[in-house]
């Protein structure tokens, strides 16, 4: 049977409208040219990526889409904007950030911190992942260059209070750039209107392509560009266009932007109804994140003196009367680098809870099936590590001995 | 990224579970680092007759633990005491190289299981 797919915070598999809309521009005999041509052939093109400027400006509330500038996705959105920033304001050399951050932003900081001589204050976040705008005020220093702070994280689905932090750095003439990643796509945005500089946003996670993004620069800060070359993007980003990618996102903008209400509440119906049944069925079992303030999809939860990278081979594994599920973990075990999940750790969970953590992230193209599903399978997967887990022998002999 | 005898040996491990009569356990790792193996032996006549497992851990922790209880059966403590977790690995047809840690894990726990056993029969002989 199909894998069942719960992962939509990993990535979005494409929708069909906007396979229809890119495959112009991949296929022989289909449009090809370049933008920066004057001819015929290059103004089509040009039209092209400027009528995806505004289906990004418009699903991001934007009205002049000129302050949109496109990526090779997330990563060089974020990359853009942070060291872009420090380029433009060599006397500031202070930063700050949260502790749960991509780590598209944290290594960013990190790379800058040991190279560059910058300090950096990776802020705290309270129990559901949260950070402080106070303490965004109280860590602001004469050289703060910006302030980063992501609107939704991709583990957890905690959503930041990017209002009060972005009106605070305004009164302080601090630039703001949010990673939004997580966000765009999920929640309505109206950028006119919000106290943000920076934006960055990435197609494969709204069901557009890989390799795509955006970052959104409003008029008047002052971004160097990391790429020199041609004068693409108005000098901000060097390098021929990426066609159908550009076609991709916009698309995909155009397309779950007027879908996005309904979606919102379909995927809370369905992330909530896991939730609680898999609450229900399985003992010590824990949600992370902020109980109201996170994403609609995003379920993570936490099974004591279990693992979660065994837990999640097991729920891959299909068999011939049950479909795989296909989930992602925190664990330290299934991290390439031994070291659980920062954001995990940044919550002050415990160890016994930490190493057990699942994410299921929808989207979509998931339906009550499928979580009719996750609820079946899930909790004898779970029995069954505990059976092999001494840590559950124990705590099942304390308390024994208790009562 | 795993060998399908990984993959056999976590989806279906053997030996699993607590041995009332074990007569040899040892444990090692730390619920901290993510990883806890607990072995149980039985040992007659300095021969390993028994062996089970309970682990926490990733795939490869499951699947060491598992192949551990495999190779240690029918053998002396001498035999047992030789074992390495290298000899581990081989049974496994290799583990990626982030996974090695599991397998010293496996060769530490035996280690301390043939510890145990030493402690409670002081003669080293068994019965
Ligand atoms: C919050 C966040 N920021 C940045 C990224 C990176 O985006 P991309 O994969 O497009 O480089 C991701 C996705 O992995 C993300 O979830």
């Amino acid at each position: 049977m199909k894998t069942i797919y719960f992962d939509y915070n990993a990535t979005t598999p494409i929708r069909p409208e906007v396979h229809e809309e890119m495959k112009p521009w991949m296929e022989p005999g289909g449009e090809f040219g370049n933008p920066s041509s004057i001819h015929s052939v290059g103004m089509k093109a040009r039209a092209a990526v400027e009528k995806a400027r505004g289906q990004v400006a418009t699903l991001l509330g934007v009205s002049d889409p000129g302050q949109i500038v496109f990526t090779s996705g997330g990563t060089e959105a974020d990359n853009m904007a942070i060291k872009g920033a420090a380029l433009s304001h060599r006397e500031a050399k202070h930063i700050v950030t949260s502790s749960i951050e991509h780590h598209a932003v944290l290594n960013v900081c990190e790379y800058l911190k040991e190279n560059f001589g910058y300090r950096v204050t990776f802020l705290p976040v309270d129990k559901g992942g949260r950070v402080d705008p106070e303490a965004v005020a109280r860590a602001i220093e004469p050289d703060t260059l910006m302030v980063s702070v992501m609107l939704a994280n991709n583990e957890i689905g905690t959503l930041q209070p990017i209002e009060k932090i972005g009106a605070l750095c305004r009164d302080r003439r601090i630039l703001f750039h949010t990673d939004a990643v997580q966000a765009v796509g999920k929640i309505p945005l109206s950028l006119d209107k919000m106290p943000v500089d920076l934006l960055s946003l990435s197609a494969h996670k709204i069901y557009g392509p890989k390799g795509i993004g955006a970052l959104y620069i409003r008029k008047g800060t002052r971004l160097q560009s990391l790429f020199h070359g041609g004068q693409h993007e108005k000098n901000r980003r060097a390098g021929t266009e990426n066609l159908s990618g550009i076609v991709g996102l916009g698309a995909a903008c155009a397309a779950i932007g007027p879908e996005m209400e309904a979606e919102e509440a379909r995927q809370r119906r369905l992330r909530d109804r896991l939730e609680k049944g898999l609450l229900d069925q399985i003992p010590s079992s824990r949600v992370n994140g902020h109980p109201t303030e996170r994403l609609n999809n995003t379920a993570h939860l936490s099974f004591e003196c279990v693992e979660g990278e065994g837990l999640l081979m097991l729920l891959d594994a299909a068999q011939a009367d049950r479909p795989g599920l296909a989930v992602s973990t925190g664990s330290a075990c299934a991290s390439g680098s031994l070291e659980p999940s920062h954001v995990m750790q940044a919550l002050g969970v415990g160890p016994e809870w930490i190493h057990g953590s699942v994410r299921f992230s929808l989207g979509k193209f998931n339906t009550e099936e499928d979580v009719d599903w996750a609820l079946k399978l899930v909790p004898p997967v779970v029995a069954r590590l505990r059976e092999m887990s001494p840590l559950w022998q124990d705590k099942i002999k304390r308390s024994a001995v208790k009562n | 990224m795993y060998t399908p005898q990984v993959l056999d040996h976590f989806q279906n491990p053997r030996n699993v579970g607590e041995m009332a009569d074990a007569n040899a356990v040892g444990e090692s790792g730390s619920a901290v680092c993510g990883d806890v193996m607990r072995i149980f032996l039985r040992i007659e006549g300095g021969v390993v007759q028994k062996a089970s497992f309970k682990t926490f851990g990733c795939g490869a922790a499951i699947a060491t633990s598992s192949v551990l209880t495999e190779l240690v059966k029918g053998k002396t403590i001498d035999e047992v005491r030789k074992i390495k977790n290298t000899d581990v690995v081989a049974m496994l047809g290799g583990l990626p190289p982030i996974k090695i840690h599991c397998s010293v894990l496996a060769e530490e726990t035996l280690k301390a299981a043939l510890d145990d056993y030493e402690r409670r029969t002081p003669s080293g002989t068994g019965k």
